[in-house]
């Protein structure tokens, strides 16, 4: 499965072994749970059971009398300046922003939305408490679907917002009606992007530490965004930013829905500083799944004007976006996202692109792995085929004659993105290669002499990933800039610590980032320590999401780096009594030009440097250097994934027979780290296009609360893979880096989806909706057959 | 997925775990069910006695045309056993499919029957197969049939201050077969089949189709008659009303209890 041998000790482009492993695989990660401070009181939500309900009353009295409770706060008595703020005001888009309290005050607007919170001596004891806590409800009418929530009549989420319209984004090209008005002929598609949870192994968590003698607070947190989260903390609670510290430790997996800051968040401070405590809050799996964000749930209708060879010269989308009953940090921007990604890896100049945005009664949704570029790429490939099924043409040819060709990079999008590099024929020739697209008919002729149909299906992608350009970011309304940060310090005996502003939850940035200095500074793998996720260390941070951990936080560091190997140039012609300029890098020492035995190392230059006995006119002590990198520009990996499926038609079944993905994501780092994004990608697209479906019923009840009903893939689900990469170097930054973790999922879904739709295409099948259940794909076979 | 409060003890022998169960605990076997319903609070039992530390009740051995299962035996152990492999082949099998290999190893045969879960498959492949459990008491020990043990969703008939200390499995079910269908890997059953071929004749059981294990009279009403096992399969749903639910339809499961009923049988002639 794997396309590279793992070995050890290494710089740039070898499959290190990680080295965070050893600590996760023995039990020694250290997550918000394992940690307990002095006096630690523990908090459980009381949380809505209805989708929409006026509230006319709360009753503490039963809960504060139990043994061990010591206080029901509820929005009367719990402190808090403001509500959960939204970051995110795309411009032109008349995005309504409605309070979010941390605690429901007269209404609540989805299952789950907290409503009080017991604090007692113990989780259990206050889970008692939470059961004792009486709320009077006047249940509401609901809505949960995005396209019903805005038809005339729905029942209100927000009162004051007669419509239950969140925002809109509309962008069109000149002459675009023209242009379709001009179009050979059209093809038109549905597509809808189920509503999914992104359910990281961890569940959220935190505590608040207020110290009430100095205003000062702690939050330890399981999140994937330290800095923003403290700049909020200070709105929300009323407090300087320069007396609040975040803390993430160990941080099990995010996938999106820890890039953001929460209620509980908030309210474990507040309720610290009203009871003088420390006060826990650790979320269970039930609660995850109301209360944390969710991602996707978007419904597309796409008008595509092509020509006769299937290239289109008009495209046309009405979506409908479901934000929840709330905006979260970034909720408004996902569909941003979507509109930026829409043409995809096609030279599509018309296009016309309208997102309406939707308040509903169900939990608000936001960033989940690949953010608004799922959405995208899934709804223009599965347009590709359509179009290709229209025209009876052959889907990778229908790609080609699209494709943005090499030479037209740097590329700008009909959404106003400049594309860096590609090479999206090669991708396509290789992974058509290496899953025998041409030998296909007869796989398929020998599945159908054993009663099975069986597809293939293609994804050809790209995406926009090292978010983000500042001067980008203020563009569309995102409340917070995309730089990142890095220091790198070495210490007197040559070691060194690199503290990067991004934010790992599972990435392996300790191993990566040590890789980087290895190689550009020469101070051995092993020899490196990287702190990361503490406010109190890192002038600031922007976190880990979009893909943007490397092509950001890598640059950042590898510019630190240059910085100090200057810096240490500089010393080492001091002691080697020479120009700078007659000294040559040898990978972990300056020499003289040709003479190796006038060298100085890093680890000699680092203690000389300390040591300061010795220093160039005006150069300071110490080998310490730190970079604010702000990107010039996205980064653009892209690639294709072919999946080849087998269905059963007894029972509807879609079995996953062969995976091919060919990925290019620039210069690699560490080759074992990106198989395992790829993998895991491709897994977590699976998941979406077979298994998983957050569901909300008529009452506004959710269906799928457990992971009995929420159905992530395990090990023994996941097909056979084949991996490959080709290299088209990022020109945006100096490492030709791009990023790999979102990739994955975001070609992963249409490919599969393709391949199913493909298999039953002699049926007339053009179409199947995620996820591709057994039950689903068995009622589309009889009714095609009946 | 916080339990409340609740008192735990553990037995060493039989006589002790009646005495508990007597003073109103609820006994826990493997806690593969029990403790997840405890966690979400749907059940919230006050006391449990663990059955983990009864040695009588573990281990698998033959008594005359029958083998007797201890209740606390785990599904791992009995899908492994080279007795229940050879004489009740289809209940091993069933065994062997339930959950993951972490569920197997700690969830147990007589857990699973007096849980009575409606997906369950261990009811079903004992039901095909003809099996009956032993249940004492404080006054004494009875035996009770499958069919009669499930009387509804997570029900059964054994008073409630008994528990189950053997599973009995009938020998003569070599040529027998468990298929069932479900999503993921680790997924209950949506729909599960147990067909046993014995010397009178086809037993053919299903999970997921009631509120219990339920028998499959259309399909052995054909087989037995000399149906095709096209037609017999065809047959296999009559009477039969599942729920409908995010699994499927009413007319999804039945028909995929034909097709499952077929794949048992077939495999069952080996």
């Amino acid at each position: 499965m794997a396309t590279v041998e793992r070995k050890t000790g290494g710089g740039i482009g070898e499959a290190v072994l990680r080295k965070e492993d050893r600590k996760f695989v023995t039990g020694e990660g250290r997550y918000v749970d394992d940690l307990r401070l002095p006096g630690m009181l523990h908090a459980v939500f009381v949380r809505s059971p209805f989708g929409h309900a006026r509230i006319t009353g709360i009753d503490t009295a039963a809960a504060e009398a139990l043994p061990g409770v010591h206080r029901v706060l509820t929005h009367a008595t719990l402190p808090a300046e403001t509500g959960v703020l939204c970051a995110s005001n795309p411009p032109g888009s008349d995005v309504r922003q409605p309070e979010q309290p941390l605690l429901a005050r007269d209404e609540v607007r989805y299952v789950g939305e907290p409503v009080a919170i017991v604090i007692a001596d113990d989780r259990y004891l206050a889970r008692d408490g939470a059961d004792l806590v009486h709320v009077d409800y006047d249940p509401l009418p609901v809505v949960c679907d995005a396209e019903a929530a805005l038809a005339d009549g729905a029942p209100l989420v927000h009162s004051e917002y007669p419509d239950n319209a969140a925002a809109t984004l509309f962008h069109e090209t000149d002459g675009f009606a023209e242009a379709l008005a001009g179009a050979a002929r059209t093809v038109e598609l549905r597509v809808v992007n189920q509503r999914v949870t992104p359910m990281p192994m961890e569940t959220r968590g935190c505590i608040g530490d207020w110290q009430q003698s100095t205003g000062e607070v702690t939050l330890h947190t399981s999140t994937q965004v330290a800095h923003f989260v403290r700049t909020f903390i200070s709105f929300v609670c009323g407090t300087s930013e320069a007396k609040v510290r975040v803390v993430t430790p160990d941080v099990g997996g995010g996938f999106g829905a820890k890039l953001n800051t929460y209620r509980e968040e908030f309210a474990v401070c507040s309720a610290s500083r009203v009871l003088g405590v420390p006060v826990k809050w650790i979320e269970d799996r039930s609660e995850n799944a109301v209360a944390t964000i969710h991602g996707r749930d978007q419904i597309q209708y796409y008008t595509a004007g092509v020509d006769e060879s299937g290239r289109i010269v008009a495209l046309k989308l009405e979506a409908f976006q479901n934000n929840g009953a709330y905006h979260q940090l970034l909720t408004p921007t996902i569909s941003h996202l979507t509109v930026f990604m829409v043409p995809g890896c096609y030279d599509i100049q018309n296009i016309s692109i309208r997102m309406r945005q939707a308040f509903t009664n169900t939990t608000p949704t936001d960033a989940y792995r690949g953010a608004g570029r799922p959405e995208a790429t899934h709804g223009i490939e599965r347009l590709m085929d359509a179009i290709a099924d229209d025209l009876g043409l052959d889907p990778a040819e229908v790609r080609r004659v699209n494709f943005i060709k090499p030479e037209q990079f740097p590329y700008s999008s009909s959404t106003g993105l400049v594309y860096d590099s590609g090479d999206y024929d090669t991708t396509l020739d290789e992974a058509l290669r290496l899953a025998d697209y041409a030998g296909f008919a007869a796989r398929r002729a020998a599945s159908e002499a054993n009663g099975r149909y069986r597809g293939i299906g293609l994804s050809t992608y790209v995406e926009v990933c090292g978010l983000a350009p500042s001067a980008v970011t203020a563009a569309i309304g995102v409340g917070a800039p995309g730089w990142e940060h890095s220091t790198v310090r070495l210490h007197p005996t040559g070691k060194a610590t690199v503290i990067t502003g991004t934010s790992p939850h599972g990435q392996g940035h300790a191993t990566s980032w040590s890789q980087i200095v290895q190689t550009e500074l020469g101070v051995p793998f092993e020899d490196v320590e990287v702190i990361h996720g503490d406010t109190a260390f890192q002038p600031y941070g922007l976190g880990t999401y979009g893909s943007r951990s490397l092509a950001v936080g890598g640059v950042a560091l590898y510019r630190s780096l240059g910085k100090v190997r200057e810096k240490a140039r500089e010393i080492a012609a001091n002691l080697l009594e020479c120009s700078v300029d007659d000294l040559e890098w040898t990978g972990s020492s300056w020499q003289v030009k040709g003479s190796p035995d006038r060298a100085k190392t890093i680890q000699e230059l680092a203690g000389a440097a300390w040591a300061a006995s010795s220093m160039p006119e005006g150069v300071e002590p110490v080998l310490e250097a730190t970079t604010f990198h702000d990107p010039p520009n996205f980064t653009f990996p892209f690639g294709t994934h072919v999946c080849e499926v087998e269905i059963d038609p007894d029972t509807g079944r879609v079995e996953i027979v062969n995976y091919t993905a060919v990925d290019d994501c620039g210069n690699v780092i560490n080759p074992m780290i990106v198989d395992g994004q790829v993998h895991g990608g491709i897994i977590q697209g699976l998941g979406q296009a077979l298994y998983e479906e957050t569901v909300y019923g008529e009452d506004g009840q959710m269906l799928t609360p457990t992971l009995v009903e929420y159905l992530v893939p395990s090990a023994a689900d996941v097909p056979p893979m084949t991996l490959a990469r080709t290299t088209t170097p990022s020109p945006s930054n100096p490492m030709g880096v791009k990023g790999i973790g979102e990739a994955g999922t975001i070609a992963a879904s249409a490919a599969i989806v393709n391949a199913a739709v493909d298999a039953l295409s002699g049926l007339g099948v053009r179409h199947l909706e995620m996820p591709m259940q057994p039950a689903r794909i068995w009622n589309v076979i009889q009714e095609a057959t009946s | 997925m916080i339990p409340s409060t609740l008192e735990y003890t553990k037995a060493t022998s039989i006589d002790e775990a009646i005495a508990a169960v007597q003073a109103g605990a609820r006994p826990l076997a493997g806690g593969q069910s029990l403790v997840p319903m405890m966690r979400l609070r749907l059940a919230a039992p006050g006391a449990v006695v663990d059955l983990g530390g009864v040695a009588e009740l573990v281990g698998v051995c033959e008594d005359g045309d029958e083998i007797a299962v201890g209740a606390m035996t785990t599904h791992r152990a009995v899908a492994a056993d080279p007795l229940i492999g050879e004489h009740c082949r289809l209940v091993a099998q069933a065994a062997s499919g339930v959950g993951s290999l972490v569920i197997r190893s700690r969830g147990t045969i007589g857990g699973s029957l007096a849980h009575a879960d409606p997906h369950g498959d261990l009811p079903a492949a004992i039901l095909a197969a003809g099996g009956s459990v032993v249940a004492r008491g404080p006054g004494g020990e009875r035996r009770i049939e499958i069919g009669d043990l499930v009387t509804s969703y997570l029900t059964t008939s054994l008073a409630d201050d008994e528990i189950i200390t053997q599973v009995r499995l009938p020998k003569g079910n070599a040529q027998s077969a468990y298929a069932k269908f479900h999503r993921r890997a680790i997924d209950w059953s949506i729909v599960g089949v147990g067909v046993a071929i014995g010397a009178d004749g086809v037993r053919a059981a299903a999970t997921g189709v009631a509120d219990r294990p339920t028998r499959l009279a259309g399909f052995e009403a054909a087989v037995n008659g000399g149906g095709s096992i096209a037609e017999a399969a065809a047959a296999a749903g009559e009477g039969l009303d599942p729920t409908s639910d995010l699994d499927g339809s009413a007319e999804y499961k039945r028909h995929l209890v034909g097709v499952l009923a077929q794949r048992a049988y077939l495999e069952a002639q080996g």
